[in-house]
């Protein structure tokens, strides 16, 4: 049966892309970086629109959540796989209620005036059916993709405007974000990137060569002499892997430092990061913020005896506050750390932080 | 009388120079002479100064002056005009257009005095041409003054941070020429920040350089130099204590030449050991105390002792001084540091300190209860030598990288820190990542101490970690990872640099506490030690 088929195919689809996820996770399978995965995820999720069988918007949020709990579970560091999802349900949300007639705001907001005279909350359970539902849905995945497409070169394209010449920046590691940002900025001005390594993968070594050989002047150092090196430098530039709803940042290990060095010499700290990594979580001090690795990184086995007798640490990323970052650079234009919390509103529906 | 004196003196130049060439040492005469002409060309050349004074920009005039060594000022482009000054000419090293090969020539002596005198007579010839300055110091640009005035307050700059100034590069050249010791050459790119600075590479020792026999550097010296130079022996205790274990035996091996004091002579025969010393790493503060304190003692030396007498006091005086300023006052510093640290620490330090781990070592001895995390960093790598030391006397260990300091320092009650100098105005200067942990842990509100002897205390300031420091071998930052090498060829690659600095200075206000073996001071109380000490001496 044609029906089977497709529902087998799409399970299959999505438990392929589970263990990509679970692999990728650790270190050992080929790293995707964030993009990849936001633009995998969303595609999944158009697919899981188109196949699976819902017959109204309630049913397909539930499969959806239902999806979405099992992908962030086998990944939870991880946090684009979420965001998407969370984008997803919000517009299902939108559309459903276009569709409905209504207009959006005025079911999104829980303002006080409302819960005063609405008398009650207005039980909203998407059970009506509508035919025109499902394509527009797809449909404004569709966009949601292109628009996921282009993140890279809108942030790239904002490059100008915030490098002059002869200019010293700092970064560390690697991120797709930043090096297309200083290549879009190297075409026209002449300035030097300091690249700090990041032990113990010395993503940074990466960065350097690639940017050297767009004709950037490169120079690496180690993690170690980032506070020496930061008085000479007029900017830092950086990545992160996810913008936590606060306005802080889940960044590389070492960032935090680097964050902190940057105060000191009261240099400007921008953040390269597209909408899709704005999260709704806080950070907690809990286990779930941090991830770490083998332990063989930071101190290999060769070093035999003393291995046993002690505890080696290896994470992976750091929390850096809202209060040592000066700007976000974003593809929708830059904002400063407190403006975080208005955007993640517009992106993602409250009831939608708990998947 | 200038130019009976030159004749004179040039034939004794020629024999000076005939004999430092095949590695005697210069006699007593001829090292006066040598002496007596230095005296002359600095007289004359602060007449010349007083008339052309806005002309002239010379700014190595009082180094020339304080160096002892029997060296010309260096360009004989430089001198005055007039023909009165041609004694420096001849005197100057006949090599000094360029820098000769290191090897001892292989032409006959009569060859090399003919073409020796040859040269004499042209640049004599050109000397009376000439009339202005040509003024070849416009580099740096720094105003003259008149020496007398500026003698005390301005210090001799160091060669190894002015190695952007190519005269200065040339008078290192001549005058390491003229202690027969092999001139290191710089590899690789260097960072632009840091043109000032030499970066030599591991792989090219001093020693391939040296000539065998070698008789100017006592063997122990040598193995000494090699041992710094592939970082054999790191840590600026051990370097120093390896300094003057060096010196011992080079003291023992000593006889005093007929007709020469001791106390002149050993001084000036450490010199080229210290040149060389110097090439193969450039000395740490903690190296320069002590080497001043051992010529001090030599020159203090009475002239009517007897040599094995001498010998023997001067042997003494280096036992004292390692027992003292190094042996007790780690135990003075651990006595006080034990007192800082009770019971359920968890206590934070970085990289390889002997002194830190001393201390910790003795308190694990004295029960109290307390568990360490060393923070490590690449490229050196120096954290897990301390990790051996103190697992191995039982202490609980933590381990992790720089980069990991933000996550572990919440679990933190206190920061260790080893220092290798105290500077005068506060700032400590220590292996690099030093001053970002002590940044990071003020952040966390951790109190951050810094554990150093008296002895490593320096007259020097200084603000930031550029203008003076360190550029280890570049190529220690090449790492492979998961089969893939990145950096592999970074020398191909035309923009692309690699900085490994070593030290850096973290400012005072990152410090709580300096334990020392007079007590715990404030960073800011340096320059009052520095000064009672100075009164002491």
């Amino acid at each position: 049966m044609p029906g089977s088929d497709k529902e087998t195919d799409l399970t299959e689809r999505i438990e392929a892309f589970l263990s990509d996820l679970k692999r990728g996770g650790s270190g050992t399978g080929p790293l995707r970086g964030s993009a990849e995965t936001a633009r995998e995820t969303t595609a999944l999720l158009r697919r899981i629109t188109a196949q699976a069988r819902w017959s109204s918007a309630g049913d397909l949020m539930e499969i959806i959540r239902k999806e979405g709990r099992r992908m962030t579970a086998a990944q939870p560091s991880e946090t684009t796989v979420g965001n998407m999802i969370r984008r997803v349900l919000k517009i299902i949300r939108e559309e459903y209620a276009r569709s409905r007639g209504s207009s959006e705001e005025t079911d999104q907001q829980e303002s006080l005036h409302k819960l005063l005279t609405s008398g009650g909350l207005s039980e909203e359970n998407f059970r009506q059916h509508f035919a025109a539902l499902k394509a527009n849905v797809i449909e404004a995945i569709n966009e949601l993709l292109t628009e996921l497409e282009g993140t890279t070169d809108n942030i790239a394209m904002q490059a100008l405007e915030h490098i002059h010449s002869n200019e010293v920046i700092m970064t560390i590691g690697r991120s797709r974000t930043v090096e297309a940002f200083l290549k879009d900025a190297a075409r026209k001005r002449k300035f030097h990137v300091i690249v700090a390594e990041c032990a113990p993968f010395c993503q940074g070594h990466e960065m350097a060569t690639s940017l050297s050989k767009a004709g950037i002047e490169t120079t690496v150092i180690t993690d170690a002499a980032i506070f020496a090196v930061m008085s000479r430098v007029n900017k830092v530039i950086i990545g992160t892997q996810t913008v936590l709803a606060n306005g802080g940042l889940r960044a590389v290990n070492g960032t935090h430092t680097l964050a902190l060095a940057a105060k000191h010499h009261s240099t400007p700290l921008i953040v390269c990061a597209p909408m899709f990594k704005l999260s709704p979580q806080f950070p907690n001090e809990e286990d779930t913020f941090h991830k770490f690795v083998s332990p063989h990184e930071v101190l290999p086995f060769t070093e035999g005896e003393i291995l046993s007798k002690v505890n080696v640490h290896c994470p992976v990323f750091d929390y850096v506050p809202p209060e040592l970052i000066t700007l976000f650079i974003s593809n929708i234009g830059g904002h400063a750390p407190s403006y975080i919390y208005r955007l993640m509103s517009e992106l993602y529906h409250p009831e939608d932080h708990e998947l | 009388m200038a130019d009976s004196g030159v004749t004179d003196g040039s034939l004794k130049k020629d024999e000076i120079e005939r004999s430092k060439s095949e590695g005697r040492e210069l006699t007593k005469e001829e090292k006066q002479r040598l002496r007596k002409e230095k005296k002359q060309q600095k007289k004359n050349k602060e007449k010349k100064d007083d008339n052309a004074s806005q002309e002239s920009e010379k700014e190595k005039k009082s180094v020339s002056s304080s160096s002892s060594a029997p060296q010309p000022p260096t360009q004989p482009a430089t001198q005055k005009a007039p023909s009165a000054v041609p004694a420096p000419a001849p005197a100057v090293v006949p090599a000094s257009e360029t820098p000769a090969p290191v090897e001892k020539p292989a032409k006959s002596k009569a060859e090399l005095k003919a073409e020796r005198r040859a040269r004499q007579e042209a640049e004599r010839a050109s000397k009376q041409g000439k009339k202005g300055e040509t003024g070849q110091q416009a580099a740096t640009g720094k105003p003259k003054a008149p020496p007398s005035e500026l003698q005390p307050v301005v210090k001799r700059l160091p060669e190894h941070i002015q190695v952007d100034n190519p005269d200065v590069l040339k008078k290192l050249a001549k005058k390491l020429e003229r202690q027969q010791i092999p001139l290191r050459l710089d590899y690789g790119y260097k960072v632009s920040l840091f043109s000032h600075l030499h970066q030599y590479s591991r792989k090219a020792p001093l020693t391939q350089q040296l000539s065998i026999p070698s008789s100017v550097i006592h063997p122990a010296i040598v193995r000494l130099g090699l041992q710094y130079s592939q970082g054999i022996v790191a840590g600026s205790n051990a370097r120093s204590v390896a300094l003057l274990h060096a010196f011992k035996q080079v003291i023992r091996d000593y006889t005093t030449p007929p007709n020469e004091e001791l106390s002149r002579d050993l001084v000036n025969k450490l010199k080229p050991y210290i040149s060389f010393l110097n090439q193969c790493r450039p000395l740490s503060a903690s190296m320069g105390n002590a080497i001043k304190y051992i010529k001090k003692e030599i020159s203090n030396i009475p002239s009517q002792c007897k040599e094995e007498e001498a010998k023997g006091k001067l042997l003494n005086c280096i036992e004292c001084y390692i027992n003292e300023k190094i042996i007790l006052a780690a135990k003075a510093i651990a006595k006080y540091a034990i007192e800082k640290i009770s019971d359920g620490d968890v206590i934070l330090v970085y990289g390889c300190s002997s002194l830190v781990n001393h201390i910790l070592c003795e308190a694990f001895e004295k029960n109290r209860k307390f568990r360490v995390i060393v923070v490590d960093s690449r490229p050196r790598l120096e954290g897990r030598e301390a990790l051996r030391r103190l697992v191995q006397r039982g202490i609980s260990c933590t381990y992790v990288l720089i980069s990991a300091v933000s996550y572990i320092l919440p679990e933190v009650s206190k920061v260790f820190l080893g220092a290798h100098a105290l500077l005068a105005n506060g700032y400590v200067m220590s292996r690099v990542g030093t001053s970002q942990i002590a940044l990071v842990a003020k952040a966390f509100n951790v109190p951050v101490l810094v554990c150093c002897e008296t002895y490593k205390f320096c007259e020097r300031v200084q603000t930031d970690s550029f203008v003076s420091n360190e550029l280890d071998d570049p190529d220690d930052l090449i790492v492979t990872r998961k089969g893939k090498t990145q950096l592999e060829d970074w020398q191909q690659v035309p923009l692309l640099g690699l900085l490994n600095l070593v030290y850096d200075v973290t400012p005072p206000d990152f410090v709580d506490l300096v334990i020392t073996d007079l007590g715990m001071i404030p960073c800011t109380s340096v320059p009052v030690v520095l000064r009672v000490k100075n009164v002491d001496l």
